[in-house]
């Protein structure tokens, strides 16, 4: 126990030692988190349009200006030729481009079909058919209205047949902002960063500096230095937990709508499981750079993007949604938007509470099985 | 000087030869990188769960149902029987959006009055709650116009499509994203792989104490650092022709613009980036250090400051500002440029000078640390 104790403050000495170490384990987090909070931000909520209206009718203007009223659409541009068109969209000045053709208020009146022509810039997909669905929105709200409306000689308005309207009610995040549903993410994303490119390091740099072979020639035990590790490095990690959680309540002014304890308990069964990847790879290395673009390319790219924090996993194929069971962040994701949104706690999250420890403690003995104390 | 700039490159490129392990994870996990974009992510919404509650229980609301399930957009979870039942389906993400009809609807549509479908999503992923939303008003809209169609029929007044919506897309017919991804991917990829690579390799020889042996050599630090930096261009342009490759055979993806403007833009960004990690290492004394110190410039801000997913016209302006610290940012402009729409150079020369501006404020401040810490010994 005494043997451990020493080598904790061992450890924490050292840290505190490296200024430069110091200041940029409690700063990145902090930075990271504030600026990318306000960076990730998907919104799609403006639509850059170029209007050409060769129609110049009064049903032509009425059509625009059901689009600018979704809130939707900003028109940029009104052209007046399809060069135009093509100059503003190959220079990505515009999202989409609406065509107005020159019949179409007599085409409507004569209850005919008239065509619609929409030209969108579609190099951001997403973007693009998000702005397609808008579109469609408006004209077949539009067209619903024509068909089931007709005027009689009175030019008041009566209608031909009952009509279906959606009236929808978005729960949890009314206005379906991004940052409510971003910067919780972002903060699972900043702590796992944090603790698995701290752990990496921690056992392989020893080996690189050659004070391993001190260690070895030293009476402490393998599961005394494993211990002597971890503890630190969860004590830090909790410590940045606790900033962070701080920042996001007092500076994003995000509510945790459901209980806090929890969250922290189910964070800290987070930082364990990282902290375990970090010591796997840790052992794995030969040298540190190898164990940097290891932790980088093997373990945290991927799982960044395959954690759901930006890219819903429900829009994943089957085989990369089997894969994503196996990442930690994607459990704690779950659980810290779950708390944080929706307020809900053990009752509907045990699952993952439990398979995160599971995960934690099977990793842990899992590299604490690959450590040797030897020299290879 | 040629020579032992030469010589420095060598044994740089035999020390990184020997390490395989090291090389296996820079060159393979990029392409595994690249398979993870092409085929798990898509922000195509598909597959809604939704609940449907049905207080009307009628021929129109089970017409209505079978037009959403039959489509790949809609997957009916369950029945709601009880209003109660609804918060805890939303709460445990059971379905993503629940479908209320009311008790009066086929009484009201029958006597041509306009109904309420009331649907409940749940918005926590802003996004995919405002696809769902586009759907579900999609959905309700044509249904609609079916049975006014219908009910024109019967009563024997023509009814018409009024607009018919064309729509097109320009330089992504098929609305791949993957081809958007892509060249964010690759700065991602090639901004890591220079700043850490780099930085390390330097560090690495202070922590090491070598650095002393190069001191005292006649090596001057500018042919030591150009020496160190040479091999990691040469990996880095393998990196990207791996990546660019596979983007070929795997998902079809062409270049559209010169090869030649390809290369040059990609050396600009490397000189940028390797800037960056040249600063990197004369500040750090310690790989640990140096690594969390190119983890917080590159590794996140490339992610996600560089446009590469989120649009960079929706930050706050501030934000916005700070996106020019990430090289990144520029090169996916290019990348997207060149790649996508086969652009010339008018496209992103700008772009070409920031990057220029960048790398050179970058070393022009890594020689300034230098100096006066080697002023201090």
């Amino acid at each position: 126990m005494k043997t451990i104790y020493h080598f904790i403050i061992k450890e924490l000495l050292q840290v505190k030692r490296d200024k430069k170490m110091l200041a940029i384990i409690f700063m990145a987090p902090i930075l990271q988190l504030i600026f990318l909070g306000y960076a990730a931000n998907m919104d799609v909520n403006i639509v850059h349009t170029t209007i050409f209206d060769q129609d110049k009718t009064e049903t032509s203007r009425n059509f625009i200006r059901q689009l600018v009223e979704t809130g939707y659409f900003k028109i940029d541009y009104n052209a007046n030729s399809y060069e135009e068109i093509t100059d503003l969209l190959n220079e990505g000045k515009t999202l989409v481009a609406i065509i107005i053709p020159k019949d179409f208020e007599k085409k409507i009146i004569r209850r005919e079909t008239t065509p619609l022509q929409t030209i969108f810039e579609g190099s951001d997909a997403s973007k693009a058919s998000m702005a397609l669905g808008y579109i469609q929105g408006v004209t077949t709200r539009f067209s619903q209205n024509l068909i089931t409306e007709t005027k009689d000689k009175l030019g008041m308005k009566i209608s031909l047949s009952g009509s279906l309207t959606p009236e929808v009610r978005v729960w949890y995040n009314p206005e379906m902002k991004s940052r409510i549903f971003m910067v919780p993410g972002i903060l699972g994303l900043v702590l796992m960063i944090s603790t698995i490119s701290l752990m990496s390091m921690a056992v392989v740099r020893e080996r690189e500096i050659g004070t391993m072979e001190q260690l070895i020639v030293t009476p402490i035990k393998k599961y005394q230095l494993l211990l002597g590790k971890l503890i630190p490095f969860t004590m830090i990690g909790f410590v940045i937990l606790v900033i962070v959680m701080i920042l996001m309540t007092q500076w994003f002014g995000i509510i945790i709508r459901g209980n806090r304890l929890f969250l922290l308990f189910s964070a800290f069964l987070f930082i364990l499981s990282n902290l375990g990847i970090g010591l796997l790879i840790s052992t794995v290395s030969k040298t540190q750079q190898q164990a940097m673009m290891a932790s980088v390319f093997a373990v945290m790219m991927p799982m960044i993007y395959l954690s759901g924090f930006a890219f819903p996993i429900e829009n994943m194929p089957k085989f990369f949604q089997y894969i994503t069971y196996a990442i930690p962040l994607r459990y704690f994701i779950t659980i810290i938007r779950g708390v944080v949104l929706k307020g809900i706690g053990i009752t509907s999250l045990w699952s993952e509470v439990l398979i995160l420890f599971g995960m934690g403690v099977s990793i842990l003995i899992l590299s604490a099985m690959r450590f040797s104390k030897k020299i290879e | 000087m040629l020579n032992r700039i030469i010589a420095i490159a060598k044994k740089e490129l035999k020390q990184l030869s020997r390490d395989t392990r090291m090389l296996f994870i820079i060159f393979f996990f990029p392409v595994v990188l690249l398979i993870i974009f092409g085929y798990a992510i898509n922000f195509d919404v598909k597959h809604i769960k939704i609940a449907v509650y049905d207080r009307d229980k009628s021929d129109y609301t089970r017409e209505y149902v079978n037009g959403l399930i039959s489509s790949e957009y809609f997957d009916l979870i369950t029945y709601v029987q009880d209003e109660s039942e609804i918060k805890r389906l939303l709460d445990e993400k059971i379905v993503q959006a629940v479908v209320v009809f009311p008790n009066d609807l086929s009484r009201k549509l029958l006597s041509k009055q306009e109904v309420k479908v009331q649907y409940l999503i749940d918005g926590v992923d802003g996004t995919t709650a405002s696809a769902i939303q586009n759907y579900v008003n999609a959905a309700t809209y044509s249904y609609s116009i079916k049975l006014t169609k219908e009910y024109l029929a019967v009563t024997g007044k023509n009814s018409y499509v009024p607009i018919d919506l064309q729509p097109r897309f320009w330089f992504n017919p098929e609305l791949q994203s993957t081809k958007f991804l892509i060249p964010g991917l690759m700065g991602m990829i090639l901004i890591v792989t220079a700043v850490i690579s780099i930085s390390l390799s330097i560090v690495r020889e202070k922590e090491r104490g070598t650095i002393e042996q190069i001191n005292v050599s006649p090596l001057s630090s500018f042919e030591f650092i150009l020496g160190k930096t040479i091999p990691y261009i040469f990996i880095s342009l393998i990196n990207a022709t791996i990546v660019l490759v596979a983007g070929y055979i795997l998902f079809g993806i062409v270049i559209q613009g010169s090869l030649f403007l390809l290369l040059f833009g990609t050396l600009t960004f490397l000189f940028a980036a390797l800037g960056l990690g040249i600063f990197i290492s004369t500040v750090a004394d310690s790989q640990q250090v140096a690594f969390q110190a190119a983890n917080v410039t590159s590794l996140l801000p490339s992610f996600m400051l560089s446009g590469f997913i989120f649009p960079i016209e929706t930050m706050p302006a501030a934000i916005q500002a700070l996106t020019n610290v990430t090289p990144a940012k520029f090169y996916v402009v290019i990348l997207r440029a060149i790649l996508l729409r086969g652009a010339g150079i008018s496209a992103f020369w700008d772009q070409l000078i920031y990057l220029g501006i960048f790398g050179t404020v970058f070393i022009t401040l890594a020689i300034i640390v230098d100096k006066r810490s080697k002023g201090k010994q």
